[in-house]
C-alpha cells in the first residue's frame, strides 16, 4: 500500500512528517536500520529523489544518522525523541484547546470534560 | 547530474500547423519527468522526434550530445502509445526479438518480471487482456539498461490496481542514472513518482518545475494546477 499523502502539500514535507511519526511512535526503534532509499520510495510510491531529500532532512534534525558503509539508522538519543514527542503533543493539545474554546468551553470545564470522558472510557 | 537531452528552438510544422514552437529544454539523468499537456499539445510529436520517427522542421535536438540516429536509439528505450508487437507471436518470441535487437536488453530480467506478474511466456500476445499487453510492452522497455526511458501513456487503459503496479515497475526497474520521461494526462496517478513536470501547451513549454515547487507555490496538486492552466 502506498503511503497516504495529501494532494495539495509538498510531498517532501509529508514524508518527513510520516517518518518522524514512525520514529516517535516507536514503529522504528532507536538504533533500527532503515530500509534503503529506493525500497522506501517504492513502498511509499514516491520519487526516490524526494525520499532521499526527506531522509536528509531527518538527518539534519538528528533523528537518523548514516554509517558510511552500512546504511541509515534511527538515532539512539532517547532524549531527542522524547523532546520531539513533547513538542508534537503540545501542538496537538494547543489545537484541541483552540477548538474547544471556539465552541465555548472555558479552561475549568474543558478539564472536567476530559476527566469525565477518560472515566467513561475506562468502563 | 549530466544533461542527457538538449533541445534548442525545436520546431515542427505539419503543413501550416505548428505542432512544436521553438522548444528549449534540457533533461537530466537521475530524474523522472512528467510531460503533461492536453490532447494535441505536442507531447507525442516531441516524443516521436526524440525517437527519430519524425524530423524537426527546424532547431536542434541531441541525446548525449549526439544527433538522433542509430546511436541514440541504442540508448533510448521507448514505449509508444500503442503496441506495435506482432499479435500472433508468444511473449517469449518477443523477448527473443528484443534481445537480438538491443544490446542493453536483459533477458533474465524480462523473464523475472513476467513471472512476478504471473504472465506465461508461452501465451500469445493476442490472447492477453489490454492490461496484460501493456504490462508486456512495459516489461520489454524496462528490461533495457537504457540512458533515457520514454513512456508515452504507460498507464492509459488499465485499471487503478494495475496502474499502481505499473508505476511500481517503473520505480523499481529504472536505472538511477537514467532519465525517465512519462507522458500522460492521468496526472493524479503519477505525480507522486515524478520529480519534475513539464507543461506543454500548443507546442510551447509553459511550465517546467518540480512537483513540490508547484505544490508549495500554488497550494494545489499538480493535477489541480494543470486543470487551472489548461482550463477550457
Amino acid at each position: 500500500m502506498p503511503w497516504k499523502l495529501d494532494a495539495d502539500r509538498p510531498i517532501f514535507i509529508q514524508l518527513v512528517e510520516l517518518l518522524q511519526m514512525d520514529i516517535l511512535s516507536g514503529k522504528y526503534k532507536p538504533g533500527d536500520k532503515l530500509s534503503a532509499v529506493r525500497d522506501l520510495a517504492q513502498e511509499a510510491a514516491v520519487n526516490p529523489n524526494t525520499m532521499q531529500k526527506a531522509l536528509a532532512e531527518l538527518e539534519r534534525l538528528g533523528l537518523v544518522y548514516t554509517e558510511r558503509t552500512s546504511g541509515r539508522f534511527v538515532t539512539k538519543d532517547q532524549n531527542l525523541i522524547m523532546n520531539l514527542k513533547k513538542e508534537q503533543a503540545s501542538v496537538v493539545i494547543k489545537d484541541f484547546l483552540d477548538k474547544m474554546k471556539k465552541i465555548g468551553y472555558d479552561d475549568a470545564s474543558i478539564l472536567e470534560f476530559i476527566k469525565e470522558t477518560l472515566e467513561r472510557s475506562k468502563e | 547530474m549530466s544533461t542527457l537531452i538538449k533541445c534548442e528552438d525545436l520546431t515542427k510544422k505539419y503543413g501550416k500547423k505548428l505542432a512544436l514552437n521553438g522548444v528549449n529544454l534540457e533533461i537530466e539523468g537521475g530524474h523522472i519527468y512528467g510531460l503533461l499537456g492536453p490532447n494535441g499539445s505536442g507531447k507525442t510529436t516531441f516524443i516521436k522526434i526524440l525517437n527519430g520517427l519524425l524530423t524537426p522542421t527546424s532547431g536542434e535536438i541531441t541525446v548525449n550530445d549526439m544527433k538522433i540516429g542509430p546511436e541514440t536509439k541504442a540508448i533510448v528505450a521507448y514505449l509508444p502509445d500503442h503496441t506495435y508487437l506482432d499479435l500472433d507471436v508468444k511473449a517469449k518470441d518477443v523477448i527473443l526479438l528484443f534481445s537480438d535487437f538491443y544490446q542493453d536488453f536483459d533477458r533474465d530480467k524480462a523473464y523475472e518480471m513476467l513471472e512476478k506478474l504471473d504472465i506465461d511466456p508461452n501465451d500469445r500476445i493476442k490472447t492477453m487482456s489490454k492490461g496484460t499487453k501493456e504490462k508486456v510492452n512495459l516489461i520489454l522497455v524496462m528490461s533495457r539498461k537504457a540512458s533515457v526511458y520514454v513512456l508515452d501513456e504507460p498507464i492509459a487503459g488499465v485499471d487503478p490496481a494495475a496502474r499502481e503496479y505499473i508505476l511500481n515497475m517503473i520505480l523499481s526497474n529504472y536505472n538511477p542514472e537514467a532519465a525517465v520521461i512519462i507522458s500522460t494526462h492521468l496526472i493524479a496517478d503519477v505525480e507522486n513518482i515524478l520529480d519534475k513536470v513539464i507543461f506543454i501547451k500548443k507546442g510551447e513549454i509553459v511550465e517546467s518545475s518540480s512537483v513540490d515547487e508547484i505544490r508549495e507555490k500554488h497550494h494545489l496538486s499538480v493535477d489541480g494546477y494543470f486543470r487551472e492552466v489548461f482550463k477550457c
